[in-house]
């Protein structure tokens, strides 16, 4: 009886701020937990009746067969190998041109000029996927599109982009590319421009020209920076970018094979072809590897330096 | 090697670098604004000229017929522009509230629950239940199908933004402002709306403009949500009229407009003009507000 009272009166002392974070934490349960707890319907044979809480009670347990059904099937290991490669080469990819671009954005001499790209190669990050799937298409429509009216000039063919798979690769990485490298090499220019000017000074006074300078001094103080972001994203590996899959595609059939990845999968399987039980079990496999990378990626760095782990 | 005096600004690359730096930065910030004047470019086109030369950098005839049509016959483009503005404005709001209060709490070392409440949130950034069960939560517990709640709710809170706005707070409020506050016989609402929002400006500013961008460019919730066309935000418009322009005559209130409007339309060059239209307020808007991402970019990528 003690121990409630002091209890009821913790609450009372804090109840402004419970008050506080009482409309965000009813969010959270709404669209956060209760989701958590519906991942129970990829161990049963959803079927809707009634309620919500009914047609989850009422439906059929099928233990691990959705499961089962999921990776029998090709699409489990195309839909997971497109995912990690897709995100690997763009973590790759991206870190290298991000930090390169911050340099040279960096040592520009013309700051005004260094001001006006960086401005300029920021706009694709404002943009949403759906535009940008209609720049891309007024690059590659076959009848109309920019690239095959300078291959017929060219003499040569014109090509059906969006029906050939093997082109797909490379236009999405650049595709990606060209959408993020502007806003993380802003990132990296703001940790470089925070440098210590000190430290180049020394550095000069000691006869160390430009690229010394720049192996020496910049790109060991961007190191903690470049972990944790690489970190989050290995981290994210397993979750891909559905608009750049999806609207950049134009949601092309003949170019599933290489532009399938776990969420236009389970997308699909919601709204499309109405599979929900395989497609919440693939759901739930993302979400439940998604987990153990971030930890584990985690646990690793904080065995390197505990000031770049993220937790 | 540079000599000392040739470099008397230490800050300096030889003149042959500097030109060749200059011109990986201009290529690449040309490229990355390019398609948007493309597409500006197109909207402008006599369609008859695009149907017979592709799209194309230099039309051979100009013509405004597309932005003609578009105010003519597209109540669905303003319908539209009204729902995403509606949308943004009501979101951006709650978000603001939501996350701050809940950020301001967990700042606060007197909270006693406050390790409790901020592992609520982080653990939602490291863990979900996916695409399946929120669809369902949604839809068949929460009732929004067809509801423009569908549009503003799923995107309000984020646990990334509240640990940037934490973050923020006990960096920023210097607990001295709380203690003169306290003394003063205000209340923990009245500190927080008297004393601490004016200096969280800058912090929630970012936020917001964040908040405004994920709003106006979502289509994603209207994709899953949405078939009502009186509540279809501009981003998904543009999908749905992608294959077809018939969506944009579903909402007019003219009914003189009918199949001969689409027909006669310059459907190219108007889808083109949509896209302007619809990317026209954040292309000419970011320029002047992204020192605020950037400081939001920076901060979010530092924890505590």
């Amino acid at each position: 009886m003690k121990a409630l009272g002091r209890h009821l009166k913790d609450i009372n002392r804090n109840k402004a701020m419970l008050l506080m974070v009482l409309p965000a934490s009813l969010w959270f349960i709404c669209f956060s937990y209760l989701p958590m707890l519906g991942t129970i319907i990829s161990f049963k044979e959803y079927r809707f009746s009634g309620s919500f809480l009914s047609s989850i009670i009422n439906s059929k347990w099928v233990g691990f067969d959705n499961f089962k059904f999921l990776f029998r099937t090709d699409d489990a290991y195309i839909i997971t190998r497109n995912t990690i490669l897709y995100n690997a080469v763009f973590i790759f990819i991206g870190l290298v041109l991000a930090v390169a671009m911050a340099i040279v954005l960096s040592e520009i001499a013309n700051k005004r000029l260094a001001k006006w790209y960086q401005t300029g190669m920021f706009m694709p990050y404002f943009l949403s996927w759906v535009i940008v799937g209609y720049f891309v298409y007024s690059f590659l429509s076959y009848d109309r599109g920019m690239i095959n009216k300078i291959a017929i000039a060219l003499g040569a063919d014109p090509t059906q982009w969006y029906s050939e798979p093997k082109y797909w690769p490379l236009i999405i990485v650049l595709v990606f590319l060209w959408k993020s490298l502007g806003y993380n090499s802003v990132i990296y220019l703001a940790a470089i421009m925070g440098i210590d000017k000190s430290l180049y000074e020394a550095a000069m006074i000691d006869g160390a020209n430009k690229w010394q300078q720049i192996r020496n001094i910049t790109l060991p103080m961007l190191t903690p920076l470049m972990t944790i972001l690489t970190l989050l994203a290995i981290g994210r590996i397993f979750y891909a970018d559905f608009g750049l899959f999806y609207q950049v595609t134009r949601d092309s059939g003949t170019l599933y094979s290489v532009t399938n990845v776990i969420d236009t999968y389970v997308y699909r399987g919601l709204k499309t072809t109405g599979e929900i039980g395989m497609s919440t079990a693939a759901g739930l496999y993302q979400s439940f590897v998604g987990f153990v990378l971030v930890i584990t990626s985690n646990y690793i760095v904080r065995r390197f330096n505990k000031d770049n782990a993220l937790f | 090697m540079a000599s000392l005096a040739k470099s008397r600004d230490f800050h300096r690359l030889s003149p042959v670098w500097n030109v060749t730096f200059n011109l990986i930065a201009g290529l690449f910030s040309l490229a990355c604004v390019f398609p948007f004047l493309f597409v500006m470019i197109l909207s402008f086109t006599d369609e008859k000229t695009l149907a017979r030369n592709g799209y194309s950098l230099f039309p051979e005839k100009w013509s405004l017929a597309a932005y003609e049509y578009i105010f003519k016959a597209g109540d669905q483009l303003l319908r539209s522009y009204g729902v995403t503005i509606f949308v943004t404005v009501v979101g951006t709001v709650l978000s603001l509230i939501f996350i701050s209060l809940f950020a301001y709490a967990i700042s606060r070392k007197s909270f006693k629950y406050r390790t409790y409440f901020a592992f609520f949130a982080f653990f939602t950034m490291l863990f979900n239940g996916g695409l399946v069960p929120t669809y369902i939560v949604t839809t068949k517990l929460l009732g929004l199908q067809n509801s423009i709640w569908a549009l503003i709710l799923p995107l309000t809170v984020n646990a990334f933004y509240i640990m940037i706005m934490r973050t923020f707070f006990s960096t920023m409020i210097p607990d001295a402002i709380i203690e003169s506050g306290k003394i003063d016989g205000a209340g923990e609402f009245g500190i927080f709306f008297r004393l601490v929002i004016p200096l969280a400006l800058p912090g929630l500013a970012t936020i917001a403009l964040f908040s405004t961008l994920g709003y106006w460019n979502d289509w994603f919730n209207a994709l899953l949500y949405i078939e009502d066309p009186s509540i279809v935000p501009l981003q998904s418009m543009l999908m749905r009229i992608e294959n077809s322009m018939q969506f944009i005559l579903q909402n007019t209130n003219n009914p003189s407009l009918g199949m001969g409007v689409l027909q006669s339309m310059p459907q190219d060059t108007s889808r083109m003009a949509m896209v302007v239209l619809a990317t026209g307020p954040i292309v000419l808007a970011y320029p002047f507000f992204q020192r605020y991402f950037i400081q939001g970019l920076t901060v979010g990528a530092v924890k505590e």
